[in-house]
């Protein structure tokens, strides 16, 4: 398996290589973009709905940049080794790499649209990475999940950014934020805003939407480090954040944020103590930064936003470290369970050293760039708009809990007694799998040791695109002096270290609570369960496979089609003009009525046949009493034709079973409603005066241009010889049709 | 310009001539496939035509409108007898593997091109009563075509769609005669000039109805699609895609031409209710799409769900909705052909179309899993696909009119569409096979295989195509959607430019 960066071929290599040029490219415009110029290009995609290709390279997003690009190169190089030899190692490198670059595009964009078009491409690309274990059913239900949680909340963003850009005038984004009062002032405020959070919300896995992010840990180790440390439930971040100068402040913005932020953050920290599998653990803990993340986006203070850009560049370190150095440990050992790794770091110093920096950093301890992050937090924390001890407490809680679980997971594998029999002898991971830990690891430590490293560069003018004004950036250091956020520190520290010490009773006590207590997952099931019933339901009630209730169904909206608008538009039907109705025109209709009656009646086909012939010859009879007889004739041929040909091939079938037809009446009932609508209908029709226009043109016309003295003739072989095409094909094709039904070889089953 | 009219209508009927008389051998269905092309060119020049002109009007036997019957071609028109004409060929070209010499010897190629024919004559005639014969010559040969090979579950599909489609039908040819009653007319151009200027407009609304219902029969909205999910997975695929994609688009359009030139005087009523229906179909289609288990069955429904979108547009009337309409029709009649095709090469693939009795494409057939995706994902309104502009527009549109609750409705729908092509991707594409086979492509005939392929492939490119670069499909749709609401350049240009007074001094003389 571990045989080197070459396992793969070009297939490996080209991602690595193409990651890091773009990761290098990026970097080369860092000094000018931390200059305040940033770089704008723009391409035309759809004018007419106001969609343009356009891009925007400033410090927020070229610092989501490059964390994509940096950990993407780093994961590439990682996934190389871990996927070796792997029989869809090809896919999968090209739904990495499309992730990458969608994610690339929703950073960068400036479009609205754009933004769309991108985090839907994540969407797309993270699920067939969550499902690439896709013959476990596991594999398939979290990559559903995932899709269905962030692919509905995209839907209402979608809906959110169309109303957002038309309040705005534009779908620019750098033109949207530019108004901030009058886009707060606009009556569709909040609905932009609830619409818009949503999209944020689920696809950065806030609470209640949080579920489907540790389901996700089913996609392999890289793709789980690249999606929870750089990108994908980063996309929800980046979007509060980059709508933030135009839309926060209000008290809708603060709370939400708040309140969703610190229940996250909280959450997931207390159930990242519960877990056993480390993945998991980690997966809670990501679910911890997004809300802290969140949180901190709630508020304004030029500290809170300081303490965002930090907390980003933090988290992102230590999580794709930490994942990655998972990865290590499941591919070296085959277990990821706390519970029964232990004292490795004797097979994998690497690793451990790894492990253990990323880990510090996590844990907030100094000198790492951890530490200054979580100072930061608490100093934002203390300051907050919304309130300010809440906030503090939930920062407080979430920090101590984060203290423990990087003590579980990044230092438990390496240092502690093993606590059962590992699958595999272990042994260090080879060199490609071990560059992204710790270069990361080192990372967090670097930044942390020399702050200025990232302060100028990435930090302020982050917090410049929040706040309008890079120069408000709080400074980073490690020794702040005496203030609060020390002491909370010191506390998280206490806190922090008691837990750790008490976590195997903590989490034997909190797993039995979340036995005890129904999970949102379950209720995913319960509701995809109800949504099948529910369609179940309805198409078992519409779609009945009966043919008499679908022509109910038509007969009946015909009727109330008709009626309702006769009544709601006061269509007057006039009593038609009864003078010279004859006692022949009496009977006629009569005997027709008779045969209709009949033939519904009686149960002996033939019966029926002979009474819709009835029918047929009353119609024919009043052609001759409108003195039509060449079209009477035509009539009369064809009803004996029907009826003689028709009545041969029924006489094979058995009797008409009335018997189990129930609601007869109400179909003589609907039967006669609407023959009377249609009839109403006819009666207003004939009231209104008759427009000749063609008439008179054809009488005028036949015998002159189209030389024929039979009118009727001229038109079907003349002026609408068309129609007479079409109807002769129709005759042929029913020949035809016949023909092939006589001459099948009747399957039995169905075509299958 | 007659010519260039009538040439997409009569090469149809040509080809069905020609194919039926060399049924026996394999000429029969070279002869399709050359005459699609041949279609496909004509429908292009026609199209060019257009672009160019904006309106093209013929009338046939030389009879001036209204007095004979027109063809005109206006960019709506235009661009479904140009769809036509690419399902057409790609449907022909799938018909060379996928029909057996026992159904071409029944006269498949022959039944199926008529149906072309009876397509492209509805999109092209501007005659009332010459839209009910090409009608009934779809009806007709989609009927033969339906019960082709008479299986037991084609026969019981072929009867409640052959009922309830000559319902519509009688209800169709009833509201042609009560229109003429009162208006001595069934040109569509005069039509659009006479019908606004008559005095009982209540009654215009009435007889309105009854098209309405007859065309929303054929459209498949609710409540009157039933025929649809009855009989579609019952054929054999080739006549599945032909019908998903083209027959109800015929409905679709039947209705967006007559209630945007003809019925336009009370949209307060007929637009409403057409937005009521657009909802529930909707709805009731997604739903039904969420019970079913069969990939072909499961696209039926969903042909439903995606016709409420199209009536959708028609309904908020407003410039952009009805751009979005057409726009919709196009990229639908694209994907949803394709994923039929792309049900039966899996079919063929691994064995059933039950998907629980199916899996293991992704891992075996891969391609087969890519062309897929870009269809259904395209369906689901995924960007940067068709389906997502088509979905985009609309919405837009529901929102720019404040329609809140319709626009939820079109999004919601959207992500139950997703729900559906994904259970046929989870179950079909990445669940093992049950039987612990592996469903390769190989397993279909070389020669075959190709023939199924090649459409597929071609009509997937031109989803991906309409998907990246929108714009000028999109300016189309929205020239059309002009042309739809400001009739007078079709009017115009079929009955002359002096030819009769114009609406406003019509109603000047009735008062």
């Amino acid at each position: 398996m571990s045989d080197g960066p070459r396992g793969n071929g070009w297939v490996g290599i080209l991602p690595i290589l193409l990651s890091a040029a773009i990761f290098a490219g990026f970097l080369g415009a860092l000094p000018r973009v931390s200059d305040g110029e940033p770089l704008r290009l723009a391409v035309d995609w759809v004018p007419s709905l106001g969609v343009t290709l356009s891009f925007l390279l400033d410090g927020l997003s070229l610092t989501f940049a490059l964390l994509i690009s940096g950990i993407g190169t780093l994961v590439f190089l990682y996934s190389n080794s871990y996927l070796a030899g792997h029989p869809q190692f090809a896919r999968f490198v090209l739904f990495l790499f499309s992730f990458m670059l969608a994610m690339l595009g929703l950073v960068l964009s400036d479009n609205l649209i754009g933004v769309f078009v991108f985090w839907e491409l994540t969407t797309i690309t993270s699920y067939l990475l969550i499902g690439f274990g896709h013959e476990t059913k596991k594999g398939r239900r979290s990559a559903l999940q995932a899709l269905l949680v962030t692919g509905a909340g995209g839907l209402a963003m979608l809906a959110g950014f169309i109303l957002l850009g038309n309040a705005a005038g534009s779908f620019e984004l750098s033109e949207i934020l530019t108004d901030p009062e009058a886009l707060k002032a606009h009556e569709h405020y909040t609905a932009i805003l609830v619409l818009v959070l949503l999209g944020a919300f689920t696809k950065s896995a806030q609470v209640p939407f949080h579920f489907w992010l540790p389901n996700a840990m089913a996609a392999p180790t890289p793709v789980s480090a690249f999606l929870h440390s750089a990108t994908m439930v980063k996309g929800g971040v980046y979007l509060l954040a980059r709508l933030h100068p135009g839309m926060s402040g209000t008290d809708g913005w603060i709370w939400s944020l708040t309140i969703a932020g610190a229940l996250t953050a909280v959450l997931a920290s207390v159930l990242a103590l519960r877990q056993t599998d480390l993945k998991q653990a980690l997966a809670y803990t990501t679910l911890m930064a997004l809300g802290t993340l969140t949180l901190l986006l709630g508020q304004s203070s030029a500290y809170a936003m300081t303490a965002f850009a930090t907390f980003l560049v933090v988290h992102s370190l230590y999580k794709a470290s930490l994942f990655l150095m998972v990865g290590c440990i499941d591919h070296e050992t085959g277990t990821r369970e706390a519970g029964i790794l232990g004292g490795l770091a004797r097979a994998m110093p690497v690793t451990a050293v790894a492990a253990a920096l990323a880990g510090l950093s996590m844990a907030g301890l100094p000198p790492f760039i951890g530490y200054i992050g979580k100072e930061l937090i608490y100093a934002g924390a203390i300051v907050a708009e919304s309130s300010p001890v809440f906030v503090t407490a939930a920062a407080l809680a979430a920090n101590a809990l984060m203290v423990a679980v990087a003590g579980v997971v990044a230092l438990g594998p390496f240092w502690r007694k093993p606590g059962g029999k590992l699958p595999k002898t272990p042994h260090e991971a080879p060199w490609p799998m071990l560059a992204g830990p710790l270069l990361l690891a080192l990372g967090g430590l670097a930044f942390g040791t020399f702050p200025w490293l990232i302060e100028e560069s990435m930090i302020a003018p982050l917090v410049g695109g929040l706040l309008g004004d890079p120069d408000q950036t709080k400074h980073l250091h490690l020794w702040a002096g005496v203030n609060l956020p020390l002491f909370l520190s010191l506390a998280t520290f206490a806190l922090g270290f008691l837990l750790y010490a008490l976590h195997r009773s903590l989490r034997a006590a909190l797993a039995r609570a979340d036995a005890a207590t129904p999970t949102l997952d379950d209720w995913w099931d319960r509701f995809l369960d109800g949504l099948k019933a529910l369609a179940a339901w309805q198409t078992a009630l519409l779609q009945s496979g009966v043919l008499r209730r679908y022509m109910a169904v038509m007969f009946l909206v015909v009727l109330v089609g008709l009626v309702a608008t006769m009544v709601a538009r006061g269509v007057r039907v006039p009593m038609p003009d009864l003078s010279d109705v004859t006692w022949m025109n009496v009977a006629l209709v009569m005997l027709m009525i008779v045969g209709a009656v009949l033939a519904t009646l009686t149960t002996s086909r033939i019966t029926a046949m002979a009474s819709l012939g009835v029918v047929g010859i009353g119609v024919a009879m009043i052609f001759i009493v409108f003195s039509a007889p060449d079209v009477a004739i035509t009539q009369l041929m064809v009803e004996t034709l029907i009826v003689v040909l028709v009545a041969v091939a029924l006489l094979r079938l058995p009797k008409l079973d009335r018997a189990s037809e129930d609601w007869r009446p109400l179909d003589a009932l609907l039967a006669v409603g609407v023959g009377g609508a249609v009839s109403a209908v006819i009666f207003a029709v004939i009231a209104t005066p008759v427009d000749r226009r063609l008439t008179d043109f054809f009488e005028v016309a036949s015998y002159p241009e189209a030389h024929g003295r039979n009118i009727v003739n001229v038109i079907l072989v003349d002026f609408r010889a068309l129609d007479t095409f079409g109807e002769i094909s129709v005759v042929i094709i029913a020949a035809l049709s016949a023909y092939a039904l006589l001459r099948a070889r009747p399957s039995k089953g169905g075509d299958r | 310009m007659s010519w260039i009219l009538a040439a997409p209508l009569v090469l149809p009927f040509l080809t069905a001539v020609l194919s039926f008389l060399w049924r026996h051998s394999p000429a029969g269905r070279r002869i399709s496939v050359a005459g699609n092309v041949a279609l496909l060119v004509a429908a292009g020049a026609l199209l060019a035509a257009v672009l160019d002109e904006g309106v093209v009007a013929g009338q046939m036997g030389g009879w001036a409108a209204p007095f004979g019957i027109t063809l005109v071609a206006d960019y709506l028109g235009a661009a479904m007898a140009m769809i036509t004409a690419i399902t057409a060929l790609a449907t022909a070209l799938y018909a060379m593997g996928d029909i057996d010499e026992h159904k071409a010897g029944l006269g498949f190629h022959a039944l199926f091109n008529v149906l072309i024919g009876g397509v492209t004559g509805a999109f092209l005639t501007g005659d009332l009563f010459n839209l009910y014969v090409w009608f009934e010559v779809m009806l007709i040969s989609s009927f033969g075509l339906l019960v082709l090979g008479a299986s037991r579950a084609q026969i019981d599909g072929g009867i409640k769609y052959v009922t309830l489609n000559l319902i519509s039908t009688i209800l169709f040819l009833s509201g042609v005669g009560l229109l003429y009653g009162m208006t001595g007319t069934l040109n569509m151009a005069d039509l659009a000039r006479v019908v606004p200027a008559l005095e009982d407009q209540g009654l215009v609304t009435t007889v309105a109805m009854l098209f309405m219902i007859a065309f929303g029969v054929k459209a498949a909205v609710f409540p009157l699609f039933f025929w649809l999910p009855a009989s579609y997975h019952t054929p054999a695929y080739a006549v599945s895609a032909v019908f998903a994609g083209l027959l109800t688009k015929v409905g679709v359009y039947a209705l967006i031409r007559v209630f945007t030139m003809i019925f336009t005087e009370d949209t307060g009523y007929t637009h409403t209710i057409l937005l009521w229906v657009a909802g529930l179909t909707m709805i009731t289609g997604v739903l039904g799409a969420a019970a079913q288990n069969d990939m072909r069955k499961i696209l039926s429904f969903h042909i439903v769900s995606q016709i409420g979108y199209m009536v959708l547009g028609l309904a908020l009337y407003t410039p952009l909705a009805v751009a979005g309409a057409v726009f919709y029709v196009v990229h639908h009649i694209i994907v949803k052909a394709n994923l039929f095709l792309i049900a039966g090469i899996a079919e063929r693939a691994a064995g059933s179309s039950d998907l629980a009795r199916i899996g293991g494409l992704y891992k075996s057939a891969p391609l087969l899993g890519a062309l897929f995706l870009v269809p259904a994902f395209s369906l689901a309104g995924f960007p940067p696909l068709s389906g997502f502009w088509a979905k985009y527009v609309l919405v837009a549109a529901a929102l720019d009119v404040q329609g809140w609750l319709v626009a939820g409705v079109a999004l919601l729908v959207g992500a139950l569409t997703i729900y559906s092509m994904t259970k046929i991707w989870a179950e079909a594409f990445w669940k093992a096979h049950p039987d612990g086979v592996e469903p390769k492509l190989t397993r279909i005939g070389t020669a075959q295989r190709r023939w199924l392929l090649a459409p597929v492939i071609g009509l997937a490119a031109l989803t991906m195509l309409i998907g990246l670069f929108p714009q000028p499909f999109i300016g189309f749709a929205e020239t059309a959607a002009q042309q739809l609401l400001d009739p007078s350049d079709y009017i115009r240009t079929v009955l002359g430019a002096d030819a009769l007074p114009m609406p406003a001094d019509l109603a000047e003389e009735a008062s």
